[in-house]
């Protein structure tokens, strides 16, 4: 179903930046790995409670 | 007793290795029923998913050894487990750079677990040419184009007469034994450095102001977690 929205069987695109060459599909998956890492820093964690606190 | 006075016990390297090895993890440092308080973060869990996601990549790459290219790229059910294998693939360096990441920022090396920093980025390095022999071992013209460029970039750098990428066999022989062995032998080693050591406590910001704890905390003990007023252990199960 994911196929039908984006042809994976093109030539990836790239984003040129000075001396960086980078494909899309790896700017997306390092986009995502900063994303998961800023909601891992400040999203709460189910079931923990704090020492005081009920 | 011996002419030596010891109990031919006491001269077994048998009993030599498990005084060593118990007194280095005991049975409830190797397998702990609770965690300090400041492990129950997400920021803590990359580490495990990066273990899950290693296990399902040995588990799927196992299936497809067993079974083999003829059987990978003809077979529906081939197809499912060599997908399996390179998303569980994906997902390991996913994790495993988000982990390093979190580690490195929280100084992670700290209380003297330089052997367990080193361990993991040991490991991430490793890893790379573990991934790079697979993706040159799928039998396809994508295989084919990938390590012939590879070959190139090898020459370039001038190792390339160590191993030929363009050998399928021994790049097989790479990605289905030699490197899954220091892979899993690397990451066994970090987990039990882990265990051993504990897991390292966050930096913390209050501690920057405050320069008696800030010294403990540097040194990533509990003393130094204990002073900023974090709570005590708390059980992995709450």
């Amino acid at each position: 179903m994911f196929a039908a929205i984006i042809n994976l069987n093109g030539h990836a695109g790239y984003v040129h930046w000075g001396f960086i060459d980078l494909s899309v599909p790896n700017l997306i998956v390092i986009v995502a790995m900063f994303v998961v890492f800023l909601i891992a820093l400040v999203a709460p964690f189910p079931g923990h409670r704090r020492r005081g606190r009920s | 007793m011996t002419a030596t006075g010891q109990p031919p016990e006491e001269r077994s390297w048998t009993v030599g290795v498990r005084r060593r090895a118990l007194a280095a993890l005991p049975p409830d440092k190797l397998l702990p029923d609770s965690q300090p308080s400041y492990v129950a973060s997400w920021i803590y869990i990359f580490g495990v998913l990066s273990l899950g996601a290693l296990v399902t990549v040995i588990a799927s790459g196992t299936i497809l050894a067993t079974k083999g290219p003829g059987w990978w790229h003809t077979s529906s059910l081939g197809h499912f487990f060599n997908s399996l294998h390179l998303w569980s693939v994906e997902l390991f360096f996913f994790f495993m750079v988000i982990h390093l990441w979190a580690k490195f920022w929280m100084s992670a090396w700290r209380g003297g677990r330089a052997r367990v920093w080193m361990t993991g980025a040991i490991t991430f390095i490793v890893a790379i040419p573990a991934a790079l022999t697979g993706y040159i071992s799928q039998q396809n013209f994508d295989a084919q184009w990938i390590s012939t460029q590879a070959k190139d970039a090898m020459n370039a750098t001038g190792i390339g007469s160590f191993f030929n990428l363009l050998n399928f066999g021994q790049m097989y022989g790479y990605h289905v034994f030699l490197l899954p062995l220091a892979v899993v032998g690397l990451v066994a080693a970090h987990v039990l450095l882990v265990r051993k050591h504990g897991v390292v406590p966050p930096l913390l910001l209050s501690d920057l102001t405050t320069p008696a704890s800030a010294t403990a905390t540097a040194r990533g003990t509990a003393a130094g977690t204990a002073s900023a007023g974090s709570p005590g252990p708390v059980s992995e199960a709450e």
